[in-house]
């Protein structure tokens, strides 16, 4: 395409943006307010997201051994388990070591027991995929001399459940937004393209291609989708700023980390911006295509 | 120039507006159509810019056969092809210059190039001092000749008009008629389908006459042929 033949495109794809204020106005804000939703719905997904991984990479099976183990069967056990399809890392904790850990967490009430200690030894072991958690402790369950298995069953498939079903709604409502904004889009591109039908109708007698026709069209939803994207760009960027820095010295080492501002963010608003566009040149090309065939 | 062979358009409500129209038109001629209303005039017309794309048969304009011309490529048609209306067809928010220059603007020539082009024939219809006035402040005949001037705009080989002259009182008609006549002058094919019967029957070139979608009659120098 030739510059002046872009310029041209452009200068009427603004005209016609201010020919139809009221239109530009709906749609942008069509929008604009989903790309907010979509864009606070992304925020809150790819936490929740990062908050399942640092779970899921917290997962731990913990195998107590059998009070018969002596210590040779205690170390053929640990060998078994190391041997184990799936295993990333097991760590031996003696029943003294287990009971100091207890006594560290809940007290020095349970300093009583050290004279005769009721725990048993334990094995803390880490599957190489946090999936695999629950196959890995079913083998180790099998073996010999192995009291109790557990990982937390149920919380981890719970937590990725309640994340898979966020998200399968999210997703749902997305999608219906978009179409909505897309299809408020199509409108008022179809309100152009009637306006400007006589215009429209004399430029193919005299041979424009149909492209030449289009064009114009297709900037106009294309601005229409970047006009809509500006306001959430903004909104959720300073949000997310003064969220992560109000939030984020108060979740000093804990397990929920919020996603640092970058590069995060900038690639949300580039999402952001995307969706707006497509959504605009989208909806601008249904119309077209209805209008301006053959 | 223009063949149709065996030209057979039925519209998709069922009427039959073209029903085996055979002709030939040679470059350089002023070609009338006349007929009744409803005969098929409009429909020729259109097929000929292909507007209407004939059910079978073939329209050939220029070695471009229309009835197997791809969509994409109908713009280059048009661009061999000037066509005129009853209604003018103008832009009212551009002035008599910017109507004239869309039509190369919108097939992207050169700026120089629509300079150029437009001062020509702006010349040529004598409308040079009124080339910044909007298309209301125009009588009709004004406007048509903005019309035509558009037409040729693009040197086209062909004119075509769909009754130039429909809306215009007797004395404005002729203005358009003499601009016709000027521009067959330089070379341009013209056909016209017009009711205009003191028109045909002055002016004296090939009539082709149609009735329920058939040439009736064709006659070099014919008469209009019909009780007005
Ligand atoms: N788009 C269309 N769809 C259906 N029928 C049509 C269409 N255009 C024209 N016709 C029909 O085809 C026939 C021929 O129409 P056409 O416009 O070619 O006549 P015409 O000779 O130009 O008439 P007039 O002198 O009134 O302009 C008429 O019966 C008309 O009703
Ligand atoms: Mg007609």
């Amino acid at each position: 395409m030739k510059a002046r033949t872009l310029r041209r495109h452009f200068k009427e794809s603004f005209k016609s943006l201010g020919r139809n204020r009221w239109m530009t106005f709906a749609s942008a804000s069509a929008v604009t307010v989903t790309l907010l939703l979509v864009g606070v719905f992304l925020v809150i997904m790819m936490n929740l997201n990062q908050l399942a991984e640092s779970i899921e990479q917290d997962v731990e099976i913990k195998v107590i051994v059998d009070l018969a183990a002596d210590e040779v069967a205690v170390a053929d056990l640990e060998e078994k388990i190391r041997k184990t399809d799936g295993v990333l890392d097991v760590q031996f904790s003696s029943n003294t070591e287990e009971l100091d850990n207890m006594i560290e967490g809940y007290g020095d009430e349970f300093g009583l027991f050290k004279q005769d200690n009721p725990l048993r030894h334990a094995f803390y072991v880490k599957a190489a995929e946090p999936q695999q958690t629950a196959s890995v402790a079913e083998k180790i369950e099998a073996y010999d001399y192995t009291h109790e298995v557990n990982y937390g069953k149920g919380k981890v498939e719970k937590l990725f459940n309640v994340l898979n079903t966020g998200r399968n709604i999210g997703f749902v409502l997305v999608i219906a937004l978009l179409l909505t904004a897309t299809f408020l889009i199509s409108n008022t591109i179809r309100i152009t393209i009637t306006a400007r039908r006589r215009e429209i109708e004399i430029m193919k007698l005299v041979g424009a291609k149909n492209s030449f026709v289009r064009i114009p069209f297709l900037f106009e939803g294309m601005w229409l989708g970047v006009l809509g994207a500006i306001l959430p760009m903004v909104i959720v960027t300073v949000s997310y700023f003064n969220l992560y820095v109000l939030l984020e010295p108060k979740l000093q080492g804990e397990l929920f980390q919020l996603l640092g501002t970058t590069p995060f963010i900038y690639q949300l608003n580039g999402l952001m911006l995307f969706m707006g566009v497509f959504i605009g040149v989208w909806g601008s090309f249904m119309s077209v295509r209805k209008f301006l065939k053959a | 120039m223009i063949i149709m062979k065996k030209v057979y358009k039925k519209y998709p409500n069922g009427v039959v507006a073209s029903n085996g129209i055979n002709v030939e038109i040679k470059r350089g001629e002023f070609v009338f159509v006349v007929g009744p209303s409803g005969a098929g005039k409009s429909t020729f017309i259109k097929m000929m810019y292909r507007e209407e794309v004939p059910t079978s048969g073939d329209i050939i304009i220029d070695d471009i056969n229309l009835a197997t011309l791809r969509n994409s490529q109908v713009p280059y048609l048009r661009r061999k092809v000037g066509v005129v209306f009853q209604d003018f067809k103008l832009l009212p928010k551009l002035n008599v210059y910017e109507n004239i220059a869309f039509a190369l603007e919108v097939i992207e020539e050169s700026p120089e190039q629509i300079r150029k082009k437009v001062n020509v024939v702006l010349g040529l219809v004598g409308l040079t001092h009124k080339s910044r006035m909007f298309p209301n402040e125009l009588s009709g005949g004004e406007q048509q000749r903005v019309s035509i001037a558009r037409s040729i705009v693009n040197t086209p080989k062909v004119v075509i008009a769909d009754e130039p002259t429909g809306n215009l009182d007797p004395a404005t008609s002729w203005e358009i008629m003499e601009m016709l006549e000027r521009i067959n002058a330089r070379g341009t094919t013209i056909v016209m389908a017009t009711h205009n019967k003191e028109i045909v029957n002055t002016m004296r070139h090939r009539v082709i006459a149609i009735e329920g979608g058939l040439i009736t009659r064709d006659e070099v120098g014919g008469d209009y042929g019909y009780e007005s």
